[in-house]
């Protein structure tokens, strides 16, 4: 028996990565004490070497390692791409805000870089499998970032929650897969198209494995009515591992739904678009309905992501290139919109003060009148109001749909999204039309204050001028199907 | 005619980019110089708009100083501007009431001056905007945009209800702009990839689409206009707006509406048009009567005058749907007339309440021996606002009646009805305010107008004479493009 050594070449910057991450924790153990900042920069040089691997073996051509287990193929590669950006700006973000708060170790640098290293596998992968090491990678680092505050009953509470929880949504897609595999004997995502449309296997079979599948993707994503655990886990995590769990996982999730449901399971799009329209639907109604109730901003969040969540799954259901490059640069809106907002809500913390309520909003615009305008667009956006980003997002996604010919779903989106607006809308007038409670100045340090502008601005730029980003998300989808 | 300056450009960005200005200029340390900058912004504005008119063939009914590049290529979405003579006079409006409202809020504001002055800029650049797209999307995200600057200056800068008014402007207007939009993307679909207003003009569409569309339009516009009975945000927002918000609201953001159905509604939809005419008709009809009759028991100025522009958008409305030249017309000069009156009539109000810090009819009385100029300028605003002969609220009114006569007496007979109720509620509020003896210690302290106020309000008194005595300059531009539509909505789409 003779060993045939893979090929490793498409794997190189998760390599690279698991390599990075041992020697992060090493250099931490070592550095100890006050040079905590090691870790950190190790950390930020790792991801742009990640960056740098991925760039620069860009190619639109797809190439498969591993027993066609692991691809790389244009969609793995820019969805990779997005990943360390947004990774390195949660880190500046959230840098001053964990140092406050005495979480500044080694273990919250390695735990990022091994749930960046389970989406980067996630996005990559080509066999059911892999996509669930992948998937568990992340989940396992996930729940460790929850509860890195262990002395605090919230974080452990929403730990708690949030393993319990993504433990059965586990189950869920494992049983899933393991009755996909009894109806087709692969796990392949590329034989399994194949299998399917050959009509070899048993219809029902795969039916009911579909539905366990499309119900671990919904916890996944938080969809309703999966949703129960986001809004417990973002309010009882740090803001910075809330930050990071609202952005980065959400463009694996694209990357996820891509390959088992779209490149995996395409051919059995009409069972699946049915489901994806009840999830995508009660998602937008709970989503947005509850997120009026709330007075936790990070909780009114995690309900704006689940009606955010519920307009992605409308992307897919149009099930063409056109639809899934809306839903791609639905995702891409999301996390740059979703990056701003924490980083926002970190920035009216200090340190001994959570700004935790939709209160400690009030009077931003006499506090700052520069980091009002900031969470201004960056609310609009949210709400869909053009000319920011999140409306473009949300024509391109309605678009399809209509498209589709489900224009009583698009008129029912936008309903709901006229019911989010509202809390949107109180959110700014908590900065403008209040006064302030505090006079507390805000002071960020200088790499804060530069990326939040950027943030901000860019959600406005990228509204003006959307060619650019619908361009890449139509440029991405095509060469990956 | 070519013309290969980009004009339109200019009118929309030129303030705009001094509204960014004005922001820049930051705290209220520098609030004299946000003012100046504010002013030469809005005079630069009018001045740039001049052009517009001089240079407006009205002969043609086809759109001029067209500028169409590609914005972006993923939906076809074309950076298309251009104006008819229905935009182009509301274009004019609009720059127009820009430096006057700068004006008014000169000393009256006096927290956050150059947000307040900034975001009357951009609106107005946006408002622009609105007036000359040719692309639905472009139109849309102009639209839309228009709602986050007037948002903020009711929340900002306006009464003590003023949060629940500004957040229910802003939903009320959104609710209609939602399913306008998807509309649009309805008809991109059917157009086979175009947001082109000018190619939804050619297209054919079935009725009963049409009739869809029709309604989604119709939501939107008429939230906008209001029509009764989506009319309920007006009131709220016009009495807790600042009195410049109260002015762009009334003057200018109410036309939107108008000219929403006049770009949209009627070409796109003509058979829609024709088969819910009378139901428009109907709707305005109870705009003009019953509104008309709420306003007379008003205690509060402002409400009054808002129900009042209720009444008098309804006639425009009115106007539109009779489908005929003198009601299409009329309703325009309604509209540009109804601009400077309402405006005039919230500016009067302002000054009343700069002064005694109240808006109820009962806190004043006898003004007129205290103010005799504002109380001759008052005078002529609402007998404008009454539809007198001579001013220019009587050309609209006029010219929509008779169209009216030609459809049907009875309508006809209810619209007039007009003349008698606008008189009513117009003067009786006149007599109380100004006229009796003076009522309260209060009012025995009033000072006369400043030479500032002075200057506003003889502008817009000339304004409103000169359409009142010579119209044809405003008709003349808008008779060829008038025209053109109805010759384009008799025709069947089906």
């Amino acid at each position: 028996m003779n060993f045939i050594s893979p090929e490793f070449a498409p794997a190189y910057s998760e390599i690279f990565m698991l390599v990075m991450v041992c020697v992060v924790m090493l250099a931490d153990l070592s550095a100890g004490g006050n040079r905590r900042y090691v870790a950190y920069l190790l950390t930020q040089i790792t991801l742009m070497g990640c960056g740098l691997l991925t760039f620069l073996s860009f190619t639109t051509e797809a190439s498969q390692t591993f027993s066609g287990m692991f691809v790389d193929d244009a969609l793995a590669d820019i969805l990779k791409l997005m990943v360390y950006g947004t990774v390195s700006a949660v880190l500046i973000y959230s840098h001053a805000y964990i140092s406050d708060r005495g979480l500044l170790r080694g273990e919250f640098f390695s735990l990022i870089l091994f749930a960046t290293l389970g989406m980067m596998v996630m996005i990559s992968a080509s066999h059911f499998l892999t996509l669930y090491i992948g998937l568990e990678l992340l989940s396992l680092s996930l729940y460790a970032l929850v509860a890195l505050r262990r002395d605090s009953i919230m974080a452990t509470e929403a730990a708690m929650k949030f393993f319990v929880l993504g433990a059965l949504a586990s189950g869920f897609l494992l049983y899933g897969m393991s009755l996909i595999y009894g109806a087709t004997g692969t796990l392949h995502v590329s034989q399994l198209a194949q299998i399917i449309q050959s009509e070899a296997s048993s219809k029902e079979v795969l039916v009911v494995g579909l539905v366990f599948v499309v119900a671990g993707i919904g916890f996944k994503l938080s969809a309703a009515p999966f949703h129960m655990w986001a809004p417990d886990v973002y309010e009882g995590a740090p803001t910075a591992v809330t930050l990071f769990i609202g952005s980065a996982p959400k463009l694996a999730a694209f990357g996820f739904v891509m390959r088992l449901l779209v490149e995996g399971l395409g051919e059995m799009v009409a069972d699946w678009q049915g489901m994806l329209i009840i999830l995508a639907v009660m998602s937008m109604a709970v989503g947005n309905i509850a997120a009026i109730a709330q007075s936790n901003i990070k909780r009114m969040l995690a309900y704006s992501t689940i009606s955010h969540m519920g307009f992605l799954l409308l992307g897919f259901i149009s099930a063409d290139s056109n639809g899934y490059s809306s839903a791609l640069f639905y995702v891409i809106a999301y996390v740059l919109m979703t990056l701003g907002t924490f980083a926002m809500i970190m920035l009216l913390c200090r340190s001994g003060f959570e700004a935790e309520n939709i209160s400690d909003f009030k009077g931003l615009n006499k506090r700052n009148s520069w980091y009002a305008f900031i969470a201004l667009v960056l609310m609009l956006s949210l709400a869909g109001i053009p000319p920011m980003i999140g409306f473009y997002a949300k024509l391109a996604v309605l678009q399809a749909v209509v498209n589709a010919g489900y224009i009583w779903l698009a008129v029912a989106a936008v309903l709901f999204s006229l019911i989010g607006a509202f809390y949107y809308l109180r959110i700014i007038k908590m900065m403008y039309f209040d006064e302030p409670e505090t006079d507390e100045p805000i002071l960020p340090n200088n790499d804060v204050k530069i990326l939040l502008s950027a943030n901000g601005l860019a959600v406005l730029a990228l509204g003006i001028f959307p060619q650019a980003l619908m361009g890449f998300s139509l440029y991405a989808i095509q060469n990956s199907m | 005619m070519s013309f290969e300056f980009p004009l339109l450009s200019l009118i929309i960005w030129l303030p705009i980019i001094f509204g960014i200005a004005v922001f820049a200029t930051g705290n209220d340390r520098n609030a004299q110089l946000a003012r100046s900058i504010a002013l030469t912004g809005s005079i630069l504005g009018i001045l740039v708009a001049i052009p517009l008119y001089t240079s407006f063939d009205s002969s043609l009914a086809t759109m001029q100083f067209v500028e169409n590049h590609v914005w972006f290529e993923r939906f076809n979405v074309n950076y298309h501007l251009g104006v008819d003579g229905i935009s182009m006079p509301l274009i004019l409006l609009n720059c127009f009431i820009t430096p006057l409202v700068i004006v008014a809020g000169w000393q009256v504001i006096k927290t956050r001056v150059s947000q307040y002055m900034g975001a009357f800029l951009v609106m107005s650049g946006i408002v622009n905007g609105v007036f000359s797209s040719l692309d639905a999307i472009l139109f849309y995200v102009f639209w839309e945009a228009s709602l986050i600057p007037m948002f903020l200056i009711i929340g900002i800068w306006g009464g003590p209800n003023r949060v629940y008014a500004a957040i229910k402007f802003f939903l009320y207007t959104l609710l209609g702009s939602l399913l306008m939009l998807i509309a649009f993307i309805y008809l991109y679909q059917t157009s086979g990839g175009s947001f082109s207003i000018q190619d939804y003009h050619q297209l054919a569409i079935p009725m009963t689409p049409q009739i869809l569309i029709f309604v989604a339009f119709l939501l939107a516009f008429a939230v906008k206009v209001p029509m009764w009975p989506v009319h309920t945000w007006l009131p709220d927002a016009h009495v807790e707006a600042p009195t410049g918000g109260s002015v762009v609201l009334a003057a200018i953001l109410l036309k939107l509406g108008g000219y929403g159905f006049l770009r949209f509604s009627m070409p796109i939809a003509p058979d829609a048009s024709h088969y819910l005419a009378d139901m428009m008709i109907l709707l305005s009809l109870v705009a003009v009567v019953y509104i008309g009759l709420i306003a007379l028991m008003q205690a509060d100025m402002k409400k009054l005058i808002a129900y009042s522009s209720v009444a008098h958008m309804g006639f425009v409305t009115l106007g539109f749907f009779l489908l005929n030249a003198y009601g299409i017309e009329g309703a325009m000069v309604q509209m540009i007339s109804h601009g400077f009156i309402s405006g005039a009539m919230f500016l009067c109000v302002g000054v009343l309440y700069d002064r005694l810090h109240s808006r109820q009819i009962a806190d004043y009385g006898g003004v007129v021996n205290k103010m005799p100029t504002f109380a001759a300028f008052f005078m002529l605003f609402a007998m404008a606002n009454a539809g007198l002969p001579g001013t220019s609220g009587f050309v609209g009114e006029f010219m929509v009646i008779m169209g009216t006569i030609k459809i049907n007496f009875w309508y006809a007979f209810l619209a007039a009805t007009t003349l008698i109720f606008g008189a009513a509620y117009t003067l009786w509020m006149y007599k109380r305010v100004i006229f009796g003896a003076v009522a309260s210690p209060a009012v025995e302290e009033l000072q006369d107008i400043s030479k500032r106020e002075f200057v506003l309000l003889a502008i817009l008194a000339i304004s409103v004479l000169w359409i009142g005595i010579y119209p044809f300059p405003l008709t003349e531009v808008m008779h060829a493009t008038v025209d053109q539509l109805l010759a384009h909505v008799s025709i069947s789409k089906l």
